[in-house]
């Protein structure tokens, strides 16, 4: 929590908070049902980037409650990200054996 | 700006365009591998610059080697092995593992912050409600998801769970959570303080997600993924990451929108969804309703007969064929009958099965052509037309009682007309009621005819049926 203190970043920050909410909003408004499920598994992966997070509070880890803090972690958003990506891989895999049809 | 910094500031924007991608080519057909794998390449990229540009990663990489072993091999066996029927749970998990490495993550900060003022003075007001968001919306996705999952697996009872005064019990628990926040974001950096803070918001997830019913899991898994994705941008506001930012409110808008589409869907609000407690006056008022319907039974020869020399069959699959692994035997059924030049459609309903998609995605796999996949609008009007439409372990979605009876709990959900097929053949393994608890009319009508018995079994044995008939 050492570097958001500026004013203007934090304003910056928002810019980018709100511009992502619509930009969410509006990529995923027109989905057949089919994909709904992947759609939602794929978003989740997505938010595994929360390990990278993770990783920043590792490397500030001095004491050792932060250093099991940023382990577990770790660890969770390792889990999030890679069983995400993997799950959707493996949901989506049924899907493209077939060619021509409908999209 | 240093030379790093703005290479992190490249690889953020670069990440923030791949999720971005990754979402969009995920809502077609044609492209959502791809762009599934598009969202892999972004995410190892800044995981990969995270760890070489960060001062003190090197210090500590073995945290990270540890954390990411577990984390890989964990993530990697659990989507794998997880059979087809058991991807909704699996999702709730990997979400639930979100939510909870954000509301660490927004702890450790916190512990850093008070760390580094040991005059005890506050830490900054707008980094700190950011931090208390993260910490808060984290843990209730953490602990809901956890609900959902033993829900989803049979862990714990998927019947809505209610109890006398529950609303007010959450009504006091949210109370809680604002007045802690307040005074942790005003008054005081106690470290306890803060802890009962977390331990409260999981608490908080439990009492939310156990009075809902098992087959409203999707749509609350979808939810708490927003607020994953919510609780993500928090931490990301509060590292002044924004790869964080951008990913958490991508997916906190998006998964809001899923959501709300997966509502539209069942004709229910989320508010109904969240606080109707679906399900669990129904059950009682079924039991008592003294639920014996008369049912007519039919031999699979019989229904296999039916079917042979029908002109068009509709099928329609639910959750029954999912359990019972049927997906395999039911294409055999449609190649035999297309061969003996019978129409054969399948009738999808948006929530057949516990996730939206779930039928296509098992459909699919057995090789059924997409263009026999048909979805409910698109449908309805042909089962008037059809001799025989085949309902395989689903339920609600084919209640008349939806269309017609308007004290019914499920009252105004669009279903599949299959009462309007000359017959009706009815897969079930029992005369229980479905996932929502309502007794179905439709099995009391006369041109309905149930074959009881295991999916997979009664779909085999239709198979040997038509091969002889």
């Amino acid at each position: 929590m050492t570097e958001a203190l500026d004013p203007r970043a934090l304003l910056d920050a928002l810019f980018i908070l709100v511009l992502a909410a619509f930009v969410g909003y509006e990529v995923v408004s027109k989905v057949p049902t089919m994909l709904h499920t992947p759609l939602m598994s794929g978003a989740n992966a997505i938010h595994g980037v929360i390990v990278v997070g993770a990783m920043l509070i590792a490397a500030t880890a001095g004491d050792f409650l932060r250093i099991i803090l940023a382990l577990v972690a770790i660890t969770l958003g390792t889990i999030n990200v890679v069983g995400g990506f993997v799950v959707t891989d493996r949901m989506l895999e049924m899907f493209k054996r077939r060619p021509g049809d409908r999209s | 700006m240093s030379g790093t910094e703005i290479v992190t500031f490249a690889v953020w924007l670069i990440a923030a365009a791949t999720f971005i991608l990754a979402l969009k080519f995920l809502a077609s057909p044609k492209t959502a591998r791809t762009g599934n794998l598009l969202g892999a390449a972004g995410m190892a990229l800044v995981i990969a610059w995270t760890f070489v540009s960060s001062s003190g990663m090197l210090e500590h990489w073995w945290i990270l080697v540890v954390g990411a072993l577990i984390g890989a091999v964990v993530g990697t066996l659990g989507a794998r092995r997880v059979p087809m029927t058991a991807m909704p749970q699996m999702v709730a998990i990997f979400n639930g593992a979100g939510g909870g490495a954000a509301a660490v993550v927004a702890l450790s900060e916190f512990l850093l912050g008070v760390n580094q003022r040991p005059g005890g003075e506050l830490l900054p007001l707008v980094p700190m409600i950011a931090t208390l968001l993260g910490a808060v919306i984290g843990g209730v996705s953490l602990t809901g998801s956890i609900v959902a999952f033993g829900k989803l697996q049979g862990l714990i009872n998927a019947r809505a769970v209610t109890y006398p005064g529950q609303q007010i019990v959450a009504a006091l628990l949210l109370g809680a959570l604002v007045v802690i926040g307040i005074v942790l974001a005003t008054l005081t950096n106690s470290v306890p303080l803060f802890v009962l803070f977390v331990a409260i918001a999981l608490v908080t997830g439990v009492a939310l997600v156990m009075p809902i019913g098992g087959a409203d899991m999707p749509v609350v898994i979808s939810l708490l993924n927003s607020y994953t994705g919510i609780a993500v941008a928090a931490t990301g506001f509060v590292l002044g990451n924004y790869a964080l930012l951008i990913a958490g409110t991508l997916v906190g808008a998006s998964g809001a929108i899923l959501t709300q589409l997966m509502c539209t869907a069942m004709n229910r609000s989320i508010f109904n969804v969240l606080f109707g407690a679906f399900g669990a006056v129904v059950a009682g008022g079924a039991a008592a309703a003294g639920g014996e319907q008369a049912a007519r039974e039919i031999t699979a020869e019989d229904a296999a007969v039916l079917m042979a020399y029908g002109k068009k069959v509709i099928i329609v699959p639910g959750y029954g064929m999912a359990v019972a692994q049927a997906q395999g035997p039911v294409r055999e059924l449609m190649d035999l009958l297309v061969a003996k030049g019978v129409d054969v459609q399948f009738a999808i309903h948006p929530v057949a099965g516990r996730m939206p998609g779930h039928m296509n995605v098992l459909l699919a796999e057995a090789n059924v052509p997409y263009d026999r996949l048909k979805e409910m609008d698109e449908i309805n009007d042909d089962f008037a037309s059809a001799d025989v439409a085949l309902v395989i372990g689903a339920n609600d979605v084919t209640n008349p009682a939806a269309r017609n009876d308007a004290g019914s709990p499920i009252y105004g959900m669009p279903i599949l007309n299959v009462d309007h097929a000359q017959n009706v053949i009815v897969l079930k393994r029992s005369m229980g009621a479905g996932f929502a608890g309502i007794d179905n009319p439709l099995y009391a009508d006369p041109k309905t005819a149930m074959l009881f018995g295991d999916a997979k079994t009664s779909v085999a044995s239709l198979v040997s049926g038509v091969k002889s008939a």
